[in-house]
């Protein structure tokens, strides 16, 4: 049992040699890697090398050109973000994408109720969908009780930022891909957003997959860390051991 | 906001200011029953054509204001369905019949109008609707065998009410209106529940709605179908009020008026479509004593009302009396 439960982790999500390339440009160029379930992997690397093209290749975004994406060994590249989102991947975004007119309350129902039931069902339900504790319960864990009634659209760009990262959350979903979630984050946030992505790891069991340049959060968050340079992995291991790598370096102060 | 976003405000710290607009809806509904026995029998007409206009215009908010989903073809829907009710109706086939299969028919073109949103939005989106709604007016205007062409169709009966004749211009008010409240009543159901929530997502934000698993497919083309079933429905009872059928009231410029009704009102309101169906059915009326310089006037005071209310009438209280909620 112990053994099938080692292969699992290991499979849990496998990427394989992917590839984008936009006419010569090769944004992503045979990047693989490997995250095992419950774990946190951070994603550095300076501008422009192929970071976000990998998720989107991953997330459905975008087709990746060749490579494979297997997640608990079902191979799911090129599948939509719908389809993915059914299989509990879900993603935030490096601009904020929030339901602006809807209250905050709301966004975070929204984000969990196609989860539950039918297309039938979800018509005959209440209107809080039976979500309205859990989603009062995240709110409390964002601290966003004082602004739960308000659109979300009429608040500032950190709180937006926090219920973009609660609505990625309130699915429960096994596995997160977070794009950049301190960016435009005012650093007395940053270290509480550091916390509160420990406590969903430990609360939730989720395995998350972090792209950011905040290299103290980075650090300090994921025991795993991939550098990537030009399209592809320069480095990975453990956080010390990338940042004291001499290539990392230059590869950030180089260009 | 949405009508989802004021059940939670409302709910959470407003319930007693909830039971007082709910006291002002009911007063406004009763008087407004009451209204033409005071009236001759073209203000009670007038009266009933607004009913008949809100449950499109009720409809098209669905679509544009909820869903997001732009559409210059409403009033093809509603042509659609009072041409169903003429034929039908005339045929000897009843009303109460018709009505569902008159809304069957524009939900099931309502899903396919909906595919070239799929694929194109906006102003892209407008066109492709606005072509839908001329084409239904070619046909309604050149298949003169079944439509009887400009010269329309005329002598449409007027249902019953368990034995009751509807003939009388009080008796088929009312019986309007009570439709009319019904069917507003079942979008309100539909709007509260997750499938409101929904399609205000896929208004906001449909990459981000598709990424938590809401099926954008699926909700752009409920929206065009529902939207298109409300205008259908409005169809039958246009037949059977005016009593006769003829290309005109379904142009495309009708749907153009539908579409201002929206955003007057107030696109996404619950209660917008009212505001702005008093402005395309009952204000040009009232303008009347202008004679020529109405449709300048008109003009001038929607470029006002864009200008300086684009969120519509029902953004009023919100702009002076909160002041600061901005998008």
């Amino acid at each position: 049992m112990s053994v099938g439960a080692d292969e699992a982790r290991a499979r849990f999500l496998e990427v394989r040699d992917v590839r984008k390339a936009y006419g010569a440009i090769k944004a992503v160029d045979g990047v693989s890697f490997d995250v095992a379930r419950g774990e946190i992997v951070g994603v550095i690397g300076p501008n422009g090398s192929g970071k976000t093209t990998l998720f989107n290749s991953i997330l459905g975004q975008i087709t990746p050109s060749s490579g494979s994406v297997e997640f608990c060994g079902e191979d799911i590249t090129g599948l939509s973000p719908l389809d993915l989102a059914r299989r509990g991947i879900g993603r935030t975004f490096q601009s904020l994408q929030v339901f602006v007119k809807l209250s905050v309350r709301d966004n975070l129902i929204a984000a969990a109720q196609e989860f539950q039931g039918t297309m039938r069902s979800r018509l005959l339900a209440p209107p809080d969908a039976g979500l309205g504790a859990r989603a009062d319960a995240m709110i409390d864990l964002f601290r966003l009780g004082h602004v739960a009634g308000r659109p979300a659209g009429s608040l500032s760009y950190g709180q937006q930022k926090l219920i973009d990262i609660a609505m990625a959350f309130m699915p429960t979903p096994r596995l997160v891909l977070l794009d950049e979630p301190c960016a435009g984050v005012n650093p007395g946030l940053v270290e509480e957003l550091r916390e509160l992505l420990v406590t969903l790891n430990k609360t939730q069991g989720g395995s998350f997959v972090v792209i950011e340049h905040n290299m103290d959060f980075i650090m300090k968050l994921c025991p795993h860390v991939i550098c990537m340079v030009e399209g592809k992995v320069l480095t990975e291991g453990p956080p010390r051991t990338v940042q004291s790598n001499p290539r990392v370096l230059e590869a950030y102060l180089g260009n | 906001m949405s009508v989802v976003a004021d059940d939670v405000a409302l709910a959470r710290t407003r319930r007693p200011l909830l039971r007082t607009a709910n006291i002002a809806i009911a007063i406004v509904v009763v008087a407004f029953a009451l209204l033409p026995l005071l009236l001759k029998s073209y203000g009670t007409y007038l009266c009933t054509l607004f009913c008949v206009t809100l449950m499109a215009t009720y409809g098209l908010n669905l679509t544009v204001g909820y869903a997001g989903q732009m559409s210059l073809g409403q009033a093809a829907f509603y042509g659609i369905g009072a041409y169903i009710a003429a034929i039908a109706l005339k045929a000897g086939i009843s009303f109460y019949l018709v009505l569902p299969v008159a809304a069957i028919v524009c939900f099931v073109v309502g899903l396919l109008i909906g595919f070239p949103a799929l694929r194109v939005q906006h102003h892209y989106l407008a066109f492709a609707t606005l072509g839908f709604n001329i084409l239904v007016y070619l046909v309604m205007r050149n298949e003169e065998k079944i439509t009887g062409g400009t010269y329309g169709i005329s002598g449409v009966p007027r249902p019953t009410l368990f034995g009751l004749s509807l003939d009388g211009v009080l008796a088929f008010f009312w019986f309007t209106l009570a439709a009319t409240l019904i069917l507003i009543a079942l979008l309100g159901w539909l709007l509260r529940s997750p499938w409101g929530r929904a399609f205000a997502a896929l208004r906001d934000n449909p990459i981000r709605a598709e990424s938590l698993g809401i099926n954008i497919t699926v909700y752009t083309l409920l929206a065009f179908a529902i939207g298109a079933a409300c205008a259908g429905i409005a169809g039958v009872f246009f037949a059977a009020l005016v009593q006769f059928v003829e290309p005109a009231p379904f142009h495309f410029a009708a749907s153009l008026m539908m579409l201002l009704a929206i955003i007057v009102g107030g696109s996404g309101r619950f209660f917008g479509p009212v505001i702005g169906t008093v402005v395309i059915v009952l204000l040009p009326e009232w303008l009347r004593f202008m004679q020529n310089w109405y449709l300048a006037i008109f003009g001038f005071a929607v470029v006002a009302l864009m200008i300086w209310l684009p969120g519509g009438v029902l953004s009023i209280p919100e702009r002076f009396a909160l002041g600061k909620v901005r998008r």
